[in-house]
């Protein structure tokens, strides 16, 4: 279907796909005259302490932390849309220093462009990375990726026409049609309400089986990460975050979500990641009312 | 209680429905009522000077110009109609002429924060001039009026249009410029198809602005220079003919806001439920 990239052709499954080696992240703090002028001056922000993480082809992994621990400031850096201060990125060893279509995005806010149609919107991704493509092997692509998503009979929409739940499918569609390496999912279902968020995490599970990419997906859910990953990263508040503790997922594959509590193992997991999570959202509140 | 309001309530907006609009309309047409018969009531018992018109006389005056917008017995005797070609042209042109200028200056300078930094200056200077200081100039340059009115709508069309290209440009949500990065997309790919698009409501607001202003200042120029509209408000009035002039400013006031309706149109157009 695709042009096979040079970088594809060689995958070496014993190497990690994706690998962070001492990525670290300080925001610099505001310090000018002016600043100082008008007492708004701030301390440099060390976001992210030292992260390593490999993460082997064709895996599931989601990353999991207090809010505002450093999440999608790592998930900028492994898509090249901000630069780490510290350390490097490598995807099949090669290190990456810019945003590129072998990494597909989906954003939390969707960030679809809203004078383009739903099938607009997916050509544009196509077109960009592909520019070569035949016209008919590209409507195909869009309508293959339109199908897979569910939106059939809504390609000739604008985002403003489109709910939520709708508009992350076009999201996913966009990311998806563009055939990555990897798939990098900021919250992409944290606006949603619950029974949209459940149905599109079901998708989310048969569109895996299907595509097996390498997917790094960004949560707040619990039971989001136990009935998609294989692996599930969890974070430690900031600042200077830090990688906690990385836990395997072994349930078998397709997940079904009413079945997910009978996996063995599934509740010492999540009681794990309860734990983890709400001491260290506790650390969080009670430092923030001690400012 | 409530109940019973509700209840008491529901035959009567029954027998009378009148959204907002259709009561505004009303209210609309008895303001104008009022206004005309105090009008010609004023005339009536000669409460203002003799040489203001009657109501009736204006309207069966402005009825005269419109039946027959077309006729042309040289220069000085022409219908509101070539009279008004005259002014449009001019201002469609100039405003063409200024536009051709704002857009691409103001992506540029949108798109590059050292041009943006050199170019201010000279913007923040010449914005605030009065149009119609540039009209000398022009006579002086062009040594012609029909150019000279051309040079005045086309510099006063500029301002908005840019400003608002500019902020269009440098303000486009970054979020759409970075799933343009996630793809590699090209820096001029970016532009034509991100963030022009994704300025284009705040670039027709600034074309919207600055024809409006362009027909503000042509009937002023013209009253300076010759021909159009300007020019019959000014002659009419020389003519003490009140009621042509009084004809001239509805008609004027008619037809900017025909052309501001246009490009209301445009601009929802091109907004798609975006924020404008
Ligand atoms: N541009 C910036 N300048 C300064 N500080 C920043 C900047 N961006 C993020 N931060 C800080 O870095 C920290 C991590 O931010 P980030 O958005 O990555 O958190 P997060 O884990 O994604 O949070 P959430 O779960 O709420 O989305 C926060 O404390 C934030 O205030
Ligand atoms: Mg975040």
């Amino acid at each position: 279907m695709y042009d096979s990239k040079p970088m594809v052709s060689s995958i070496n499954t014993s190497v990690a796909h994706l690998s962070l080696h001492n990525v670290s992240k300080v925001f610099p703090g505001r310090s000018s005259l002016l600043d100082r002028v008008l007492r708004r001056t701030s301390k440099e922000f060390v976001a992210l302490g030292n992260i390593d993480l490999d993460v082997a082809p064709n895996t599931f992994v989601s990353i999991i932390g207090p809010s505002g621990c450093g999440k999608s400031t790592l998930l900028n850096i492994i898509a090249g849309l901000s630069q780490p201060t510290t350390g490097s990125v490598t995807i099949h060893g090669q290190s990456v220093t810019a945003p590129g279509p072998d990494r597909g995005v989906v954003f939390q806010n969707y960030a679809l462009m809203p004078w383009m149609t739903v099938a607009e919107n997916i050509q544009f991704a196509v077109e960009t990375v592909y520019p070569m493509m035949a016209i008919a092997e590209r409507k195909a692509i869009i309508q293959d990726y339109i199908a897979l998503v569910g939106l059939r009979g809504a390609e000739a929409k604008h985002p403003h026409e489109l709910s939520g739940g709708m508009k992350q499918r076009v999201g996913i569609a966009r990311a998806l049609a563009i055939n990555p390496q990897i798939l990098l999912m900021d919250e992409p279902f944290g606006a949603l309400d619950a029974l949209t968020r459940g149905f599109l995490q079901d998708e989310i599970e048969r569109i895996w089986e299907q595509e097996r990419k390498t997917v790094l997906l960004i949560t707040h859910s619990i039971e989001e990460a136990l009935l998609l990953s294989d692996q599930i990263v969890m974070m430690t508040r900031g600042p200077a975050a830090q990688i906690a503790q990385v836990l395997d997922v072994p349930f078998p594959r397709p997940r079904k979500r009413e079945e997910l509590d009978q996996y063995p193992g599934y509740h010492a997991l999540k009681t794990a990641m309860e734990q983890h999570l709400s001491y260290e959202t506790r650390a969080v509140e009670e430092s923030r009312v001690r400012k | 209680m409530t109940h019973d309001v509700l209840q008491s309530a529901r035959p009567r907006t029954k027998a009378l429905t009148l959204n907002s609009n259709q009561r505004a309309l009303i209210l609309f047409v008895v303001i104008l009522l009022v206004f005309l018969g105090l009008w010609e009531l004023g005339t009536k018992l000669k409460l203002f000077l003799p040489i203001m018109p009657s109501a009736s006389q204006t309207i069966s005056d402005f009825w005269f110009w419109i039946s027959d917008p077309f006729f042309d017995n040289g220069p000085n005797d022409q219908g509101i109609g070539l009279l008004l070609m005259t002014s449009l042209r001019r201002v469609l042109t100039g405003f063409l002429l200024g536009s051709a200028i704002a857009i691409p200056l103001g992506i540029l300078i949108g798109l590059s924060e050292v041009v943006s930094k050199a170019v201010d200056p000279f913007i923040q200077i010449l914005r605030p001039v009065s149009p119609l200081a540039w009209l000398p100039l022009g006579l002086a340059l062009m040594r012609d009026s029909e150019k000279t009115a051309l040079f005045v709508i086309a510099i006063t069309s500029i301002w908005p249009t840019l400003i608002n290209t500019k902020f269009g440009v440098s303000n486009v949500d970054p979020t759409y410029i970075n799933v343009a990065r996630t793809l590699g997309a090209s820096r001029w790919r970016t532009i034509t198809k991100v963030i022009l698009p994704a300025a284009a409501p705040h670039i027709v607001a600034g074309l919207r602005i600055s024809l409006g202003i362009a027909w503000l200042v042509i009937v002023a120029a013209e009253i300076l220079l010759s021909g159009g509209i300007g020019y019959f408000v000014w002659n009419e009035w020389n003519n003490l003919k009140i009621t042509s002039v009084i004809t001239a400013i509805l008609i004027v006031g008619l037809v900017g806001l025909v052309m501001d309706r246009v490009f209301g149109l445009l601009q929802h157009w091109v907004s798609f439920g975006q924020r404008s």
